[in-house]
């Protein structure tokens, strides 16, 4: 197979093996050489839509797009060059001619890819003046918020939606200056056309699309993150619980993960409220009457239940006496499961759910 | 899992996720990941746009069904029938894996000779599938080069569930598709860790790791681990402890995060033992209705308030890390600690790293995994030793039973324990939605997903709307001989003709007290997937 060879490749000075049909793009990141970029996700296929990747290739008489252009053998590549430089800034300039500008109060703030590239080749909106978009925000859904004008049309969201989740729930509507990505006849998102597993959400590099449910609850670089893994099914995704002053405040994709790489379903994305819900039991209880339970503290109802069970096993055996652990818990907490029936109870008499 | 474990040597999937995109042929059985596995699904819909065919069994026209290159309309409980019609076909028609029978497999005689009965016509007859789609199906897998089989609850939840994974097992052993890259067979696991919970031993006949408690070596490592003689006597089952409840022989029972009254099937017989008991202590992070019954009962900490580990489907041991403190102040495995110290059992630890030190050391498979690993790589057991890569692809070699060989197992189309009649004429089939999970209590209490999916609904067809002569939104009550409820109606042509369908989120419509008391004899799986329903306006 003539993909699978090893080719040598140079990326600013250093010499890189590339297995398979890489890219320019992916040897550099193997490599630890970071190329700029807006339309590039690596659970996407390459696109080649925002032009920022382009680098310089020896014996090429015009930059190429690092995301779309695989690597030959011996090929040269410098990622930055004084024309590169001046391009991508004017890139830039145009995508903020048509940009709000309100990083201050953005959801996005701090994890916006186009604030970072705005800042690292200090660009603002001031240079190319014309007609700007003045649309108004969408939250026409429980999840997902849409602010129409801060969307740099890279297509992500929409790819995402069309080549992973084959959804179909949003594409690229209207033509010219008015595309933009929205539903079809730019309907509400409901069940009837969308999942809301969010992935546009986590591909999005602006503040076009965020998490409504964490909006406004803290800067990205205010909040712990916790990288976890999701207690729903038996998939395995991870992700980082977003912890700010001792509470989950929302769940974030963990784009190097083994099992989802930053995929995430409504349940994984937007299912972990219940967390801090005002139902979850807070304190042990212990049955006094038919309907009712009184509040206990730990002590008296674990006492309660040792001399309870020991009792149990005194006056009727120890074989009338047994555990159910469940597939909900930690592996530890199923081990100790199993060992507390083969120490306490003495007997087997254990079983979990993994059948229901 | 007895089913695979019977006939390939380990309970578990034999492959990784990340095969799945490089699979040339998939068949998916009695599985819709879009809806209950959505990030599966997203591996196989990667499959499908590199190319891959695709066989569906499934009774309802899922989303993958809708696009297979073969769909098998099976009815209910008629898995058995289908896979030995399948192998028939492959038999007759020379398209078997010969190699690879003779050199990995025993027991190819018997089947040979009990998939004979099962000719094309009897096949059709007892299963509704037309026979061109059935030897459709047949020459597309066994011809495949890499090809999958993906499983669901829509195999192991009837009563002959483990013997549907062992029939499993034999279509993918007659081909030879079992022990290469993205060739072999995927269990997906309903729950975040049952594959955990399996292997690490509560269970009445194994201790941690599948190893038998009538071992008397492996009750002596375990006894000198733990430092008291260890029962050689077989436990009981859930099912079985409940049982004896309500004959009055059973008196307590300790349910760590488990809903049994609202989650297993013929729930008012469950109730009824649960009222039995003499002390039932129920831990867990909501009330339920199991909870109901408790006389105590003991606040649970979620996934965010303690470290430990999960095992996902693909057998890949990976973290959870403690986020927040527990709200209720302690996590589950300080509480077992403290419970076994106050009753004379002294249980330390400091940390669960310790938990999983001590697995290690009792349970071979997960013999090489500990935290220190885990902060750098995830592992997928088996795991052996401490340098050990982990197993992406099991049986590449070997197959984990004596000898080495895969084993045959000639089995019988039963049926379902309760098939459709006069007077309850409808097959109900249960199952997930996207939205929701399980009992719902977590769900039902996440915002937005209750805007969305308020409330259950029946599934059912336009064919059976009209004769009912129903609407979408029509209140309807299903009734089974065990009980019934009031719901709404959702006419979708993803029910068959005969066929309805819930799912089990919602205690306000409790689709467990329509199931039947049916269950695998095995495992005590119960029959979720089938029972006999009538429905009324």
């Amino acid at each position: 197979m003539p993909g699978k060879k090893i080719k040598k490749v140079k990326i600013d000075g250093r010499r890189i093996a590339c297995e398979k049909e890489e890219t320019i793009l992916q040897a550099a990141k193997k490599a630890g050489i970071e190329i700029p970029t807006l339309c590039h996700d690596d659970r996407l296929e390459p696109y080649g839509g925002c032009r920022l990747c382009i680098v310089e290739v020896k014996g090429v008489g015009r930059p190429l797009p690092a995301c779309t252009t695989p690597v030959t053998n011996n090929m040269e590549v410098r990622t930055e060059n004084d024309t590169i430089k001046r391009i991508r800034k004017n890139i830039i300039s145009l995508l903020l001619s048509n940009h709000p500008n309100d990083c201050m109060r953005c959801e996005k703030t701090g994890d916006c890819a186009l604030q970072d590239l705005a800042y690292r080749y200090d660009v603002d909106g001031s240079r190319f003046e014309g007609e700007k978009w003045d649309l108004p925000v969408r939250e026409d859904n429980p999840f997902i918020t849409y602010e129409p004008d801060k969307c740099i049309l890279c297509g992500r969201c929409v790819r995402i939606c069309n080549e992973v989740v084959m959804a179909g729930t949003i594409d690229l509507v209207g033509r010219g200056f008015n595309s933009m990505p929205d539903t079809a006849f730019r309907k509400p998102r409901s069940l009837d056309n969308c999942e809301f597993c969010g992935q546009c959400v986590s591909t999005c590099p602006t503040g076009a699309l965020t998490d409504k449910k964490g909006r406004g609850k803290g800067r990205t670089y205010e909040m712990k993150k916790v990288r976890t893994t999701c207690s729903y099914c038996g998939t395995g995704c991870n992700f980082d619980l977003n912890v700010k002053n001792g509470k989950v405040v929302k769940v974030t994709s963990a784009y190097d993960a083994p099992v989802n790489y930053g995929n995430l379903c409504i349940k994984g994305r937007y299912g972990y409220d219940f967390i801090h819900n005002a139902d979850r039991i807070k304190t042990p209880l212990i049955r006094k009457g038919d309907d009712s339970f009184h509040e206990a503290t730990w002590d008296e109802a674990l006492e309660l239940i040792a001399d309870k069970f020991s009792g149990l096993m005194k006056k009727y055996g120890n074989k009338t006496v047994g555990a159910f652990s469940s597939s909900r818990c930690t592996n530890e907490e199923n081990f100790l499961i199993s060992k507390f029936a083969r120490t306490v109870f003495r007997n087997n008499n254990v079983d979990n759910c993994a059948r229901v | 899992m007895a089913g695979l474990a019977t006939s390939l040597g380990a309970g578990a999937a034999t492959n990784s996720l990340a095969q799945m995109p490089d699979i040339d042929t998939l068949f998916l059985f009695g599985s819709n990941p879009t809806e209950a596995h959505p990030i599966v699904s997203l591996y196989l819909k990667k499959a499908l746009r590199n190319g891959a065919r695709l066989i569906v069994g499934d009774p309802r026209k899922t989303w993958m069904a809708r696009r297979s290159d073969v769909w098998l309309n099976l009815r209910p409980g008629s898995n058995i029938a289908l896979l030995n019609g399948l192998i028939n076909v492959i038999l007759k028609e020379g398209w078997e894996n010969k190699e690879f029978i003779v050199k990995r497999t025993e027991g190819f005689e018997e089947l040979k000779k009990k998939v004979k009965e099962y000719d094309l016509k009897k096949v059709e007859k007892l299963t509704g599938v037309p026979k061109e789609k059935i030897i459709e199906a047949a020459h597309l897998y066994s011809h495949a080069d890499k090809a999958m089989i993906v499983y669901g609850l829509g195999v192991t939840e009837h009563r002959t569930g483990t013997e549907n994974a062992m029939a499993i097992a034999n279509l993918a052993l007659v081909c030879g598709h079992l022990g290469r890259p993205s060739t072999g067979i995927m269990a997906l696991r309903g729950q975040n860790n049952v594959q955990g919970a399996s292997d690490l031993g509560p269970l009445p006949a194994t201790f941690p790791g599948y190893q038998s408690v009538t071992n008397p070596e492996v009750r002596e490592k375990f006894g000198k681990a733990w430092g008291v003689p260890m029962s050689p006597e077989i436990g009981l089952k859930s099912v079985e402890m409940l049982d004896r409840a309500c004959e009055g022989k059973f008196k307590g029972i300790f349910i760590l995060g488990e809903d049994p009254a609202q989650t297993d099937p013929n729930v008012h017989e469950v109730r009824k033992a649960l009222d039995s008991l003499e002390f039932l202590v129920v831990q867990d992070i909501f009330h339920t209705e199991t909870t109901k019954h408790a006389h105590v009962i003991l606040p649970g900490a979620s996934f965010a308030e303690k470290d430990g580990t999960f095992t996902n489907g693909e057998r890949r041991v990976q973290r959870i890390r403690k986020a927040i403190e527990p709200i209720a102040g302690k996590a589950e495995w300080e509480v077992i600690c403290e419970l076994a110290t106050r009753m004379g059992y002294s249980m330390n630890y400091r940390h669960p790293s310790e938990i999983m030190d001590e697995i290690a050391s009792l349970t071979p498979v997960y013999g090489g995994i500990s935290y220190k690993r885990l902060e750098k790589e995830s592992l997928q057991w088996p795991c052996p030793t401490k340098d050990h890569p982990g197993t992406t692809t099991l049986y590449t070699d070997l197959f984990s039973r004596p000898g080495g060989l895969a084993r045959f197992m000639a089995l019988d189309h039963k049926g379902s324990g309760e098939v459709p009649d006069k007077e309850y004429p409808y097959v109900l089939i249960t199952g997930r939605i996207r939205e929701h999970y399980n009992n719902g209590s977590m769900t039902r209490r996440v915002k937005g997903i209750m805007e969305l999916v308020p409330e259950e609904l029946l599934e059912i067809s336009k064919e059976d709307a009209k004769k009912l002569k129903i609407k979408d939104g029509s209140k309807v009550k299903v009734s089974s001989r065990r009980g019934n409820i009031k719901v709404k109606v959702k006419v979708t042509d993803r029910s068959q003709s005969g066929n309805v369908f819930l799912t089990f989120h919602f205690p306000e419509a409790l689709s467990n007290l329509l199931t039947s008391g049916h269950k695998d004899p095995i495992t005590g799986t119960p029959e979720y997937k089938s029972c006999a329903v009538k429905i009324e306006k």
